[in-house]
């Protein structure tokens, strides 16, 4: 069998590699930019260069995603001896301008608009766990291992008792990223001392289930930089000595679940998986499940029932997973997220992530903006900052002429923020406290031509379809609550309407079995708070014949369908 | 090697297969693969899904046995998640996402568009099996909101008017799918 791989032979002959090269071209090939035409783009790069002799100087590589996706496809071309440039909307014809003006005729930089890294989307962000994207080829362990990749891993096999990474987890303040923010290490901990049957393993799993609309950080995690989640991953298993793990991962995202695979190829043929892992004692396995469209599947009970082959169906808790999870053996579920903090945690020791953040809320968060603003995509930024720099710097504002209305974050099990509260730091305490929750990291900005009832009935709509059906509160609730709030933006509610809607919001997340349901109101609660007025409007004068608010469509309106006319 | 069964193949079928269809081949590969275990059933359902176009009953059962679950288990997975299909998909088809960005840019808008233009309703095939309308939960390109995905293809800030054009544009490219089928 081949020895496993020597990470710093791998480093230097990558390195060796690409110094060959006089430019590396790097043209973004996420989910965003490929839809944008990132594929045609990169095949445009090549043919030019192809068709001068020069491309022996010049490494196309696809890489993973530099974030601003509102201004997508992005080239980024790293010259040696010169400060890397980003282009922007990078079409076919652009694409053939970098090629010619930059790449062959070597001048500083085509005559095509490039975004400037002292633009506040960039200046402002701290990476850690995108600190790979959309520099590396994600489909290539050796370019991960050139940034640095599996170093962690291996000195943690080589020098570190599975307690002191925990320890060293535990001392960086890290807490889950998935939304509820529990202490990452407590969980590990649980795990690390339960013991699983005779001859039965422990599992960890990697939860990939993104299902908040509006939210893309994971994906992005995944098909960015695949490796650094194998790579917390395998740590989380050597901490807790589990030996068998599960990436479960939507069917939405095929781009990730393509990479991942590929991934875990690459990985097991390195001896980055298996029976030894790195010549060490450790064994440890990965597979990739893919969901089929549940939100429910979010939740870990659901979540292991999934991987089992059944209907995504969430228990009650305890028993825990780590007392008793996938086939009845100790399970640890963390976000991507969460995961892929943790080669920079054990790699550059815990003080240096602790660092960044507030006492409470330590490290970075990954968000998605999205919404009514200049620029959307992916930012990463230190926990703590307040949610006007996010919206107003790195976001650009609000387009179009308009003005800010809110800020939705947490998805349906969120809320929303309006102006007033626009400073207050972004951690999971202070979310919290005004009736949202930091979610797993989509920041949704609306402006003021959205009406908030209708936002509350559109989480509720997806509640009410994603209810997996099996405690009533949440089954028959979230119908209900459809109802009211249906009734009230088409203009037809009643006062009484509003109170029994509150009423029954307090039931629902009082006595439902699991977080769909338990959070399922929150967007109510929270539009509720901030801006009663609205439903208020949309009740007043009792007009049973009042037309409809603009955008919503009357069913009666609707063509009957199937009708032959 | 002519035995009976090859009587009952279709014509031209050329199948190991006993059914004389290839596509189960294709299953029973994923099946084997793994191990015929009956937690593959999720990842089973998305090869046959992927192979036939849609679940029939006939395909559920035929899953059924082959991993040794009851019908009703089978049933009741491929029911609960969204991604399972149990009728033929039109020729053509546009999934609009309705996550929330693609809400707040006007998604709803997309939808009812493309349902009064073809007549259809969100989740349906039109009658002449030409179109399917189908909603999707957040397909994760936010930054291009409103997003299509029309034939598999993702397209961005794509608002109702162009979704029209883009959708119209796709089914008059096979106006002539008649005279490939008598080739």
């Amino acid at each position: 069998m081949a020895d496993p791989i020597d990470l710093d032979h791998v480093t230097s002959l990558e390195r060796e590699a690409q110094s060959r090269y006089a430019h590396r071209a790097l043209v973004c090939s996420s989910t965003a930019c490929l839809s944008a035409g990132a594929a045609g783009v990169r095949a445009a790069l090549e043919s030019d260069l192809e068709a001068s002799d020069r491309s022996s100087d010049v490494q196309v590589v696809a890489s993973g995603c530099p974030g601003l996706c509102s201004r997508g496809p992005l080239v980024r071309v790293e010259t040696r001896g010169l400060e890397p440039t980003l282009y922007e909307h990078v079409d076919d014809e652009a694409a053939s301008t970098i090629a010619q003006q930059h790449l062959i005729e070597g001048r500083e930089r085509a005559e095509v608009s490039s975004i400037e890294p002292s633009l506040p989307f960039y200046a402002k962000q701290v990476k850690v766990v995108l600190r790979n994207a959309g520099l590396i080829d994600p489909d290539r362990l050796e370019d991960y291992v050139a940034a640095g990749g599996y170093r962690a891993l291996s000195n943690a096999l080589r020098t570190m008792t599975p307690e002191q990474v925990i320890d060293e987890v535990d001392a960086s303040g890290l807490r889950g990223r998935g939304g509820a923010g529990y202490p990452t290490a407590r969980k590990w901990r649980l795990l690390h001392d339960a013991v699983a049957a005779p001859d039965q393993p422990k599992y960890v799993i990697a939860n990939g289930d993104e299902g908040d609309p509006g939210a893309y950080m994971d994906r992005t995690i995944m098909d960015s930089d695949p490796h650094l989640v194998l790579e917390g991953l395998s740590l989380a298993a050597y901490a807790t000595g589990a030996s068998k793990g599960y990436l479960y991962v939507r069917a939405e995202y095929p781009l990730a679940i393509e990479r991942l695979e590929r991934a875990i190829r690459s990985a097991k043929r390195a001896k980055l998986l298996g029976r030894s892992v790195l010549g060490s004692d450790f064994a440890f396995d990965v597979e990739v499940r893919v969901g089929a469209g549940a939100f429910v599947c979010g939740e870990e009970t659901a979540l292991m029932a999934s991987i089992e082959g059944r209907r995504g169906l969430p228990e009650l808790r305890p028993p825990y997973p780590t007392e008793r999870g996938l086939w009845n053996q100790p399970t640890m579920i963390n976000n991507v997220e969460t995961l892929a903090n943790i080669p920079a945690i054990v790699g550059d020791g815990a003080a240096a992530f602790a660092a960044i953040g507030t006492p409470e809320s330590r490290g970075t968060k990954v968000f998605a903006l999205a919404g009514s603003l200049e620029n959307t995509g992916l930012i990463e930024v230190p926990m703590g900052i307040s949610l006007r720099e996010i919206v107003f710097d790195m976001g650009g504002g609000i387009p179009d002429g308009r003005t800010f209305k809110a800020a939705q974050t947490g998805g349906p099990s969120g809320g929303c923020i309006p102006e007033q509260f626009l400073d207050s730091p972004v951690d999971y305490e202070h979310l919290q406290q005004l009736g949202s929750m930091m979610g797993s990291g989509g920041l949704v900005v609306m402006d003021d031509s959205v009406s908030m009832p209708e936002v509350a009935r559109f989480y509720m709509e997806f509640c009410r379809d994603e209810s997996c059906g099996k405690c009533a509160p949440c089954r028959v609730g979230t119908v209900k609550m459809f109802d009211f709030l249906d009734r009230i933006c088409r203009g037809d509610g009643r006062p009484r309407d509003l109170w029994h809607l509150e009423s029954l919001c307090k039931t629902v997340r009082a006595t439902s079995l699991c977080g769909l349901g338990q959070s399922a109101p929150n967007p109510v609660f929270s539009t509720l708070d901030h801006f009663r007025d609205e439903y208020l409007a949309l009740l007043r004068e009792e007009s049973l014949a009042a037309p409809a608010p603009a955008g919503v469509v009357d069913a009666d309106s609707l063509p009957t369908w199937g009708d032959d006319a | 090697m002519p035995t009976a069964d090859t009587e009952t193949k279709g014509p031209g079928a050329t199948s190991d297969h006993p059914s004389g269809d290839d596509r189960f081949e294709l299953l029973d590969k994923a099946m084997r693969r793994g191990r015929y275990g009956q937690d593959q059933l999720i990842e089973v359902l998305h090869v046959a899904q992927e192979v036939f176009g849609y679940l029939s009953e006939d395909l559920l059962l035929y899953v059924a046995r082959a991993l040794r679950l009851p019908p009703s288990r089978v049933y009741g997975v491929a029911t609960f998640y969204h991604l399972f299909t149990f009728d033929p998909p039109g020729d053509h088809s546009a999934t609009v996402c309705t996550g929330t960005a693609c809400f707040v840019k006007g998604a709803n808008d997309v939808v009812d568009a493309l349902a009064r233009e073809h007549r259809v309703a969100p989740g349906s095939t039109t009658e002449d099996g030409r179109f399917t309308l189908k909603t999707a939960r957040c397909l994760g390109s936010c930054g291009m909101a409103p997003v299509v995905v029309v034939d598999g293809e993702v397209r961005g800030h794509l608002h109702a008017d162009a979704a029209i054009d883009e959708v119209a544009a796709r089914l008059a490219t096979t106006d002539d799918r008649d005279s490939e089928e008598a080739v």
